[in-house]
């Protein structure tokens, strides 16, 4: 006979409140089985858990079930108590009557009912509960970060720094990500690059950390501290180990007519080309797409006049297969396309821009070396008109636009229109905003010393439409608070565009089996409690790719990562999930949807001999679940025909005890 | 194939330029249009409420004979476009104004539910003549002529049920004047109302904004403004006097171009 | 005219099948607006109202009337508020009651001119009358 005991949660009010705690302790002791009840206000406290710890001591339990909230939550901390006086962990039931239940519903009565018939389902399931023992699996220990920007950089070298080895996969031909595009950071305007490019060079110079530019990953197989990845080196015509980055096959190349990603296509670079004189690694790359040799035979010169003769044509694209314990994603953002936001005229005049691009035409190694000159006809801006929120806070994705709030917009609009000032004082500047969201440290104070000191015109308006005319931009806008329709003649237009997730973050999600939400942001464990986790065990997240931040939220999340990531490597072993499916090769009729529908690889066939009742002997097709590999979703549960798959602690005649006990 | 064609009131009567050069050069383009018959008018401008199904009745009707007679239901005025088109997109969207209209035409033992493809003039000429194929039948291409489009409001707007371009920077006017031969003039203005309806009652403002639409229009290049709106064309016109800038319909363009009109 | 009745805003809002208060007061609409000067109240300012309740005085502002239905504000309302249908929805409520056409028949024949497009008036009556 089970001895099972009931432990009723308040949770403050957050429970109480909705649910009669004591009323579900009551009806738990006219539960067969059920030895002992009590309820408490938090049992996840100290002494809540001593409750527990005694109970098992004093009434032998053989099984306890906790009324409280989601298991996400405080499953582990119950386990853990149990686990302290000599239970094992998954005897442990939780019923999860906060979010399900006291969060969900306003009356009491209906509330309570509810709570009771759920603590019951947990009851039934704990009389069949089984103690499970968890294996064991060594930890790879290196770790892999995925893009070279600030965030992936910064774990990179926190984790190298704790002694461990690291990867980091950049899909261009160099690191430093957008902050390395910058001119200067809010809210210090300290010079970006004067902080960005010597961290590219610790991480290209430390010893931990080995940088596969020009990579991207494309296959990721296996589990938390064994993962197994597979990385593409993408052909850049050049032997990195070769090259010494001294510049001449960039300065000799014939082609010079390429749209400069760096310069986000303000000016033109070679084919063969070092994206900025910083870089790193600080070796030349052939885009394939414009090399004359490549495409058409002819030409050759890089080859000629490079002296360690790096240049190779043959070159091809290739991959390798790499293991890691840890991985994480630091895929950064992309600035949003406004070409369907066209009341603006971004696609028909080259004075309107996006931020980021005026962030290159403010910077002394942009295409204009510092001087802030108009696209059209190279002159100055008297007259500068900055949009905010150009496809953020939307509701209609008809444009592309974004639900959320970019985040950034605000503080670096306030910095452009500071530093064109501090330049060209005679520039007049006219903010267009919805609100003015600047919370931080020292943030709003720099808004404001742009509209106090410098004078800048923040209009809370928008703007409706802009006309190129005569080689100004006629721009026309609202002023809500004089009520009024403005109409500025402007020399540059200048669209804070909506950052979105980089673009190959969902196709690398779904590789990682990590979720993200409808907008593509990975989505962290917990929102609160663990924002730098994915949901995915061994998998971390680091900077934008978890939402918007700005610089310093990028390092401190990157740190966080990091931190994680060492926590995990430091392990020799980790005890893996013990609720993990095994197949009754008895049943098994080798029909593989089980192997079908599992997301992880986890299930293999094999031929076995089984002898038969005829002491015959036959070979027959059946499933084996690799319980390391297997992650405990169920999915092969569901689907096997035959009723041969089952989960360790999610067993089918335990499922069917909750629903007989709900349904009763 | 059969393109059914909703000519609308005005391309009968005020708009025949229009309406003509459109038969003629969808002949010569191998793509003959057929007027459905009994058509009524399609009210001129869509309404903005989700409770007036009366008066969206006419359109329905037509969208029904052009599903039973070959699925397509081709129309040239921006207005009838933009009234069908719309009517055609909310039967299948809005479930309360499918289920009201189908009980009313439930008593001519109707059902409709937004099967009619609505296809503008235009996408009938990109998407299924194709531009290289009106290129192909040119016969006096403008070379040299400085044309702007001029889109207005109403082929476009709004652009999730339109379906037919980006509505903030068009370009399928523009295509087909390269196509024909023509230099596109690219002015922001192209897609900014003209003043509409409201000329009958208070002309002042439609006449302010055509001034300003063709004084873009000039400072960009145009020398000539082509129209598929005879609301747009009348206002246009009436304040281009004395500016320089010509305005057509864009099919009279057209049929100069393929030779069926003496240019 | 529509001096002494009014409607509520949940009226205004089943005609129109908008809902204001997902308006985030960017300013689009009167930004974007080409009767903007016409106009009394001006497309945001019709968002606030009807949402505030106060529909009488729309109903009695000539702003309603200088609406041209070109769809400008609807295509670039980033909250799918859609001012336009509200003065659609505003007009139609005063329209809807007797004596309340804005276009008299017997006034149209001395404004006609002898270009106007048939199209220019079905749309004039569609929106000024009932």
């Amino acid at each position: 006979m089970q001895k099972i005991g009931v432990f009723v949660c308040h949770c403050g009010t957050n429970i109480a409140a909705t649910v009669d705690v004591e009323a579900v302790a009551e009806a738990a002791r006219h539960v067969p089985g059920v030895v002992y009840a009590t309820d408490y206000t938090y049992m996840c406290s100290q002494s809540g858990q001593d409750l527990i710890k005694d109970a098992v001591k004093k009434y032998g339990l053989t099984g306890v079930v906790v009324c409280s909230c989601s298991p996400r939550m405080h499953e582990k901390t119950f386990r853990k108590a149990v686990d302290s006086v000599g239970m094992n962990p998954y005897l442990l039931e939780i019923a999860n009557i906060r979010e399900q239940c006291s969060w969900v519903h306003k009356d009491k009565e209906i509330g309570t009912k509810k709570a009771i018939a759920l603590m019951k389902a947990a009851v039934a399931k704990a009389e069949l509960d089984s103690p499970l023992t968890a294996g064991e699996t060594p930890v790879v220990k290196r770790a892999l970060v995925i893009g070279g920007g600030i965030a992936g950089m910064q774990t990179a070298l926190d984790i190298a720094d704790a002694g461990y080895d690291v990867d980091i996969v950049e899909k261009n031909p160099t690191i430093g990500g957008k902050m390395a595009q910058l001119d200067k950071t809010f809210p210090t305007l300290d010079c970006s690059s004067c902080i960005v490019t010597p961290k590219m060079v610790e991480v290209g110079q430390n010893e931990k950390i080995h940088i596969y530019s020009y990579s991207e990953v494309t296959n990721v197989s296996g589990f938390v501290g064994n993962f197994k990845v597979t990385i593409k080196r993408k052909a850049r015509y050049v032997d990195e180990t070769k090259c010494t980055g001294c510049g001449l096959c960039t300065e000799k190349c014939p082609m010079k007519k390429v749209p400069n990603e760096f310069n986000l296509g303000l000016n033109n670079r070679s084919a063969v080309y070092i994206p900025f004189a910083q870089a790193v690694p600080k070796v030349a790359t052939i885009d394939p797409n414009y090399c004359l040799m490549l495409n058409k035979g002819v030409c050759g010169l890089c080859s000629k006049v490079c002296g360690a003769g790096a240049i190779n044509y043959k070159d091809t694209d290739k991959e390798i297969e790499v293991e890691y314990g840890a991985i994480v994603a630091a895929t950064g953002y992309e600035i949003m396309d406004v070409s369907k936001y066209d009341e603006y005229a971004y696609s028909q005049s080259p004075d309107v821009v996006t931020s980021l691009e005026y962030e290159r035409l403010m910077n002394a190694a942009g295409p204009t070396g510092g001087e802030l000159l108009r696209p059209s006809d190279h002159k100055r801006p008297k007259t500068i008109v900055f949009v905010q929120c150009v496809g953020s806070r939307e509701c209609d994705s008809t444009r592309g636009g974004k639900p959320y709030c970019s985040k950034i917009c605000c503080m670096y609009t306030a910095k452009h229109a500071m530093l064109t000032k501090d330049h060209y004082p005679d520039t007049d500047i006219y903010v267009f905003y919805i609100d003015v969201r600047t919370p931080g440290k020292n943030f709003d104070e720099f808004y404001r010393r742009a509209v106090e000191q410098y004078g800048v015109h923040y209009i809370k308006g928008a703007v409706g439409k802009v006309t190129p005319e005569n080689g100004k931009l006629i721009v026309q806008a609202s002023d809500l608070l004089m009520n009024e329709q403005l109409t500025i003649d402007a020399d540059m237009v200048v669209l804070a565009a909506a950052i979105e997730p980089s673009h190959s973050a969902r196709h690398l999600a779904t590789m990682l089996t990590a979720s993200m939400d409808t907008n593509d942001w990975f989505t962290e464990a917990h929102p609160k409690l663990r924002p730098v986790e994915s949901p995915t065990a061994g998998v971390f997240l680091s900077g934008v790719c978890q939402g918007p931040k700005d610089i310093p939220e990028t390092v401190a999340q990157a740190g966080a990562a990091a931190s994680k990531v060492i926590g995990l490597l430091s392990k020799d072993k980790l005890a893996g999930n013990p609720c993990v499916a095994h197949s009754d090769e008895m049943m098994c009729t080798g029909c593989s949807q089980c192997a079908d529908v599992c997301p992880y690889g986890a299930i293999t066939y094999v031929d076995k001999e089984f002898r038969m009742r005829d002491r015959t002997t036959k070979v027959r097709r059946v499933a084996q679940v690799n319980p390391a590999v297997c992650q405990g979703c169920g999915a092969c549960t569901v689907t096997c025909p035959s009723g041969a798959m089952d989960l360790n602690g999610f067993s089918n005649s335990e499922i069917m005890a909750e629903v007989d006990a709900l349904c009763r | 194939m059969v393109y059914n064609y909703f000519p609308g009131c005005t391309l009968k009567e005020k708009a025949q330029d229009l309406d003509t050069w459109g038969r003629r050069c969808a002949e010569v383009l191998g793509v003959p249009l057929t007027e459905i018959p009994e058509w009524q008018c399609c009210g001129g401008v869509y309404p903005l409420s989700k409770d007036e199904i009366a008066i969206r009745l006419s359109s329905v009707r037509a969208l029904i004979y052009a599903r039973d007679n070959g699925g397509t239901l081709v129309t040239l005025c921006s207005a009838c476009h933009n009234v069908l088109k719309q009517t055609n997109f909310d039967i299948a969207d809005d479930e309360n104004f499918s289920l009201k209209v189908n009980n009313y035409i439930a008593s001519d033992g109707q059902e409709y539910h937004g099967e009619t493809k609505v296809l503008h003039y235009l996408e009938l000429l990109r998407d299924v003549v194709g531009f290289d194929a009106v290129k192909k039948a040119v016969k006096n291409p403008l070379t040299g002529r400085k044309i702007g489009a001029y889109y207005g409001c109403l082929l476009l707007r709004p652009g999730r049920k339109m379906a037919m371009d980006n509505p903030e920077n068009p370009r399928i006017m523009e295509d087909l004047l390269s196509a024909i031969g023509a230099t596109p003039v690219i002015y922001a203005q192209r897609n900014e109302c003209c003043g509409g309806y409201l000329t009958l009652e208070d002309s002042d403002l439609p006449e302010k904004r055509v001034k300003r639409i063709l004084a873009n229009a000039k400072a960009q290049g145009a020398e000539m403004l082509i129209t598929a709106c005879p609301l747009c064309f009348y206002n246009l016109k009436k304040y281009a006097e004395g500016t320089g800038v010509e305005i057509r319909y864009l099919t009279d363009v057209l049929a100069e171009a393929l030779g069926v009109k003496e240019g | 005219m529509a001096s002494n009745y009014t409607v509520t805003p949940e009226e205004i809002l089943a005609i129109s099948g908008v809902n204001p208060r997902r308006c985030m007061k960017c300013g689009r609409c009167t930004a974007t607006c080409p009767a903007f000067a016409e106009m009394e109240y001006h497309p945001h300012q019709f968002v606030a109202m009807v949402e505030s309740g106060r529909i009488g005085e729309l109903m009695n502002s000539r702003s309603i009337y200088r609406c041209l239905s070109c769809m400008a504000c609807i295509e670039r309302c980033p909250r799918q508020v859609d001012p336009a249908r509200l003065i659609e929805a505003v007009r139609l409520a005063v329209e809807r009651k007797q004596g309340g056409n804005h276009l008299i028949p017997d006034q149209v024949p001395e404004r006609l001119e002898p270009d106007m497009p048939q199209q220019l008036l079905v749309s004039a009556y569609r929106k000024y009358t009932k």
